[in-house]
């Protein structure tokens, strides 16, 4: 053992790197940076023409006032009904979306496990609905409620979007309630706790940010969808009259103004992307928010 | 501290019948295991296991890892089920009931029977809701000023009341990891359990908090039936009454090899086997 270590020789830990290593190290580095920056153009690229375009133009009086006739000089214009039918579908659409989400991924993860087949194919037929094209989901909602009620409607609209919503609740509720480590099921079992308190007022109390989280992702997600929107609830230039009329939306509204041949139709699509830009980016921020509140409470 | 309740061999398992008498009667055992196997799905992990819980004393339960001693543990309060499917032969007792009964209620017989996890587990949630979260599931209504009493003397009763009773309303993952055990413990007391099974308490825990939770152990042993599962052999020789000694060989069946008084364990035991590992020489 001794000669061992009286025989190896002690090494320099600096060891300086060839100069063509150093200068291919330094050229990845300044190329990752670029690309990096190149990937983010496109973001800042849209986030400055949208609001450059549209910010102008946002007045109280376009936040607060129904759509004016073209051609109509001093008149109150704007996209009120727009926004509140945005806000009206996205709401009906969560209350039938987040229960059924949330409550599919409570399965999913407390009692999936116990049925491992029909939680697969629940999963499965999740992930597929996750990623259909919102257009298709637009279609199967004005098949199933748009040609029954033989009319286009705020309901069918709300309907479409639930569609969409539904699997980004089950699956993001999913994971959250995974990261919910066992040793805390445990701890309820073991104080008497049975499955239900275990699972609602353990499990999901302490994954309800992640949850929250996912939901708020969600509504972001469709209240900027289009596609889905054109063959349920169309458009309207009125006030959204309950949920069995057509409703005008954000999203069709930016739609129609921007391929309109007026120019203060143009001017007013901009600011109405500004507006519902806005609201993604709140909503965004607030479930950014909840989460920080989790991490930093652990 | 004296033990009040010296274990006497006498009139054990005479004309006993009603649950509250099988209780006061301090020589009848807490839990018996009578000639146990154990198996995760089909294979077998522990086999003809007969060990009585003798009341308020504390059972240590030793052995080399991949014994079956925490799979007995956790058999004692059917908590493994939660992991992974198992099946049982033989009986375990509770106070005389079969608590692998067809009619058991499971819940009921966690609350009887708490536990103490190798990891601290506190729930994400205040300190204070840790520990009335056992009373509230359990159906009790109670009034905030009995929480607050259950909570104080819960607290108390693990040696924390001290160190928390300012920051019951905060976080209990901000507490040290000794004092979460210690939460742990008392939360386990807030419901009233007539045992309390140990899985390794501190073997997650640096030598002061281990310190700390086995003097709690001795003061708990006058009211609580405790058994305990531990690698350390100085803490069961500190902590026990009693020691039971488990082991395995190629079959990886784990057995009990030997049950006695610690003392009689650890210097005069009977088994080869069980000379060797409490003189470090395996395990």
């Amino acid at each position: 053992m001794s000669d061992q270590t009286q025989g190896s020789e002690l090494i320099e830990l600096t060891q300086p790197l060839p100069g063509i290593r150093a200068n291919f190290s330094k050229a990845m580095t300044v190329l990752a940076f670029a690309l990096t920056g190149l990937a983010l153009v496109p973001l800042g690229a849209v986030l400055f023409e949208i609001f450059f375009k549209g910010l102008p133009y946002l007045t109280l009086e376009v936040l607060t006032s129904l759509p004016a006739a073209v051609g109509e000089q001093d008149v109150r214009n704007g996209f009120a009904n727009a926004i509140l039918g945005t806000l009206l579908m996205v709401g009906v659409a969560s209350l039938g979306a987040i229960p059924f989400g949330v409550m599919a991924g409570i399965y999913l993860s407390e009692f999936g496990k116990e049925q491992p087949k029909t939680a697969g194919y629940i999963r499965f037929a999740t992930r597929i609905l996750s990623s259909v094209p919102s257009i298709v989901v637009g279609v199967f909602a004005y098949g199933v409620i748009v040609a029954r009620i033989g009319g286009f409607s705020a309901l069918a609209g709300a309907f479409a979007l639930g569609t969409i919503m539904l699997p980004i609740v089950t699956l993001t509720s999913e994971e959250a309630l995974k990261l919910i480590p066992t040793s805390v099921r445990q701890a309820s079992a073991a104080l008497g706790g049975n499955r239900f308190q275990t699972t609602f007022r353990i499990v999901v109390s302490a994954a309800l940010p992640g949850i929250t989280t996912g939901v708020l992702l969600a509504v972001a997600r469709v209240s900027g969808e289009t596609a889905p929107l054109l063959f349920t609830a169309l458009s309207s230039q009125d006030w959204p009259q309950g949920l069995l009329t057509p409703a005008p939306s954000l999203a069709v509204l930016i739609y129609q103004y921007s391929t309109s041949a007026f120019p203060e139709q143009n001017r007013l699509a901009w600011t109405a992307a500004s507006v519902l830009l806005i609201l993604v980016i709140i909503v965004n921020v607030a479930s950014r928010l909840v989460t920080r509140d989790r991490l930093s409470a652990r | 501290m004296q033990n009040p309740n010296n274990p006497s061999k006498s009139n054990a398992g005479e004309t006993v019948i009603q649950l509250s008498d099988l209780v006061t009667d301090i020589s009848v055992p807490a839990i018996q295991v009578k000639d146990l196997s154990f198996y995760y799905g089909t294979l077998k992990v522990l086999q003809g296991v007969n060990l009585d819980f003798r009341q308020n004393q504390v059972t240590a339960m030793i052995g080399p890892s991949g014994c079956g001693k925490s799979t007995l543990l956790k058999a004692l309060n059917r908590i493994g089920e939660l992991e992974s499917k198992i099946k049982i032969d033989g009986k375990v007792e509770f106070f005389g009931q079969d608590i692998y009964g067809s009619n058991v209620n499971i819940n009921r017989l966690r609350s009887q029977i708490g536990m103490v996890f190798q990891k601290p587990n506190p729930f994400p949630t205040s300190i204070y809701d840790n520990i009335v979260y056992g009373v509230r599931i359990s159906g009790q209504s109670k009034s905030r000023e009995e929480l607050d009493e259950t909570v104080e003397t819960a607290l108390k009763g693990s040696a924390l009341w001290n160190e928390v009773k300012d920051k019951l309303k905060k976080s209990a993952l901000g507490l040290s990891g000794g004092q979460q055990q210690r939460l742990c413990i008392a939360r386990s007391l807030a419901v009233r359990p007539k045992v309390l099974l140990m899985d390794e308490p501190c073997s997650a825990l640096d030598p002061i908090s281990t310190l700390k939770i086995e003097e709690l152990i001795q003061e708990l042993r006058n009211t609580l039936t405790i058994v305990i599962v531990t690698h350390n052999m100085q803490q069961a020789s500190r902590v026990s009454d009693y020691t039971a000694f488990f082991n395995t060989d190629e079959s990886r069946i784990g057995k009990m090899v030997e049950y006695n008084q610690t003392a009689k364990i650890f210097t005069n035991a009977s088994n080869s086997a069980t000379r060797d590992y409490v003189a470090g020489l395996f395990g």
